[in-house]
């Protein structure tokens, strides 16, 4: 437990040390969501429909953005090798590497989700099932992009692999996610997708470390 | 104590880099593993510390296989490869803290340790204003701080200065004197009491 919160307390301190690089998928969120309604110069009636899609897709890629470097600073430089020589599991490596990389990519992507909603003219009641959708399924989108991540880490050439391995397995969080905002936008009550998105929340982040710290385990032994 | 590896052989894409390497240190005893690039020298350690499986053979701690998974061999290890697993954005400091807490700690104190290194002054600096060997020195002050009898390090002395070479082979021997035990690759000469060394050179045979 000691190691782990040193962990998460490390990565903070990192992230806030080279905060341009940690704003990198929140200023790409921001992009995608801002440009959409130029390009197709939509009415608001329009831009109501489609904006829990496009909330979504954007938080979709821009964590997908970020996944990259999720392991790959410590593959490269030996730490891995030590946490993964060393008495501690690399399952809390693993939980903990997750955990704040979401808190660094995807908490203020959730934090100014909000403020597009509006500007997309989503209707205020769906705003708190937005953020409840984002809140369980960004860490799905972490935990589960972390497995290939993992895999992909000791490859020199993977740029297309990472996407092609993670994209299937985000697709029922996308489905899930837009679908509770899109339904509860529509008046009617978005609990049967938000059921599922929890399920599948505790599935992720309770399986997934332990196929990530396996994966991890792989990549070193290369 | 005893490490000791059992016929130990490793294939690399089709290639044999080393079969039936065998030998066994205990307590006091350096091993020096020599060989020229390629020879598989960071291969052979790797299988020693259990990075990779060994394509056959086995390696042992305290006769019991290190891939058991009743092995206590890795709280009994301290590996540091060929890279400095350092971070950048940190402090000389906060990067050695973070390095004692993957391993067991001993009673040195963390300052004690940069000291011996001369590091002392240092130590609130950036690692990103270091130089590559003080980034050496700083691997090796980990060491230091852990309270493991077993080092295996690849190239040791890799960037380090001739006052750098001479301060590890200090650490070394005063280790091997304590009763740890070292497994080492170098291409410089060793400059360590002869009655503490092994040599193990590999690819001859396949010549």
């Amino acid at each position: 437990m000691n190691s782990f919160l040193t962990l998460v307390k490390r990565d903070l301190l990192l992230a806030y040390r080279s905060r341009g690089e940690a704003f990198n998928s929140l200023i790409f969120f921001g992009l995608v969501i801002l440009l959409f309604p130029i390009g197709i110069s939509a009415s608001e009636k329009l831009l109501a429909e489609i904006a829990p899609g496009l909330i979504w897709i954007a938080a979709l890629l821009a964590s997908m953005l970020s996944l990259d470097n999720l392991f790959k600073e410590d593959f490269h430089d030996g730490t891995l090798e030590q946490w993964a020589l060393s008495h501690h599991s690399l399952i809390s490596f693993a939980w903990a590497r997750l955990l704040s990389h979401w808190i660094i990519t995807a908490l203020p992507l959730i934090i100014i989700a909000p403020m597009f909603a509006l500007s997309l003219n989503l209707p205020t009641e769906a705003i708190g099932v937005l953020i409840i959708s984002l809140l369980l399924g960004t860490p799905l989108l972490t935990f589960i992009g972390g497995i290939g991540v993992a895999l992909t880490t000791g490859l020199k050439k993977s740029s297309m692999l990472l996407p092609l391995l993670v994209l299937p397995f985000y697709i029922p969080v996308l489905i899930f996610g837009a679908s509770a905002v899109d339904v509860s936008a529509d008046g009617w009550s978005a609990a049967g997708q938000l059921y599922i998105l929890a399920g599948l929340f505790v599935l992720g982040i309770t399986l997934a470390p332990f196929a990530v710290a396996t994966s991890l385990k792989v990549s070193v032994s290369q | 104590m005893l490490f000791s590896a059992h016929q130990l052989s490793c294939i690399r894409s089709h290639k044999t880099l080393f079969e039936n390497v065998s030998f066994q240190i205990s307590a006091g005893q350096l091993l020096l593993v020599e060989g020229k690039n390629g020879a598989g020298k960071t291969s052979l350690l790797k299988l020693l510390t259990g990075l990779r499986r060994p394509d056959s053979g086995e390696v042992h701690w305290n006769n019991l296989n290190i891939l058991n998974s009743e092995s206590d061999f890795r709280s009994h290890l301290a590996w540091l490869g060929h890279q400095n697993p350092l971070k950048e954005e940190q402090t000389a400091l906060e990067n050695l803290i973070l390095l004692g807490h993957i391993r067991p700690r001993n009673t040195n104190s963390m300052i004690s340790a940069l000291k011996t290194v001369h590091l002392g002054h240092v130590k609130h600096k950036f690692i990103k204003t270091f130089s590559a060997g003080m980034k050496r020195r700083l691997c090796l002050a980990s060491l230091l701080i852990a309270d493991t009898p077993l080092w295996i390090l690849d190239e040791p002395q890799a960037a380090l200065d001739k006052a750098g070479i001479a301060l590890f082979e200090d650490l070394a021997e005063q280790h091997l004197k304590n009763g740890g035990m070292i497994i080492m690759t170098s291409h410089h000469s060793v400059n360590i009491a002869p009655e503490y060394i092994q040599t193990l050179k590999l690819g001859q045979e396949s010549q």
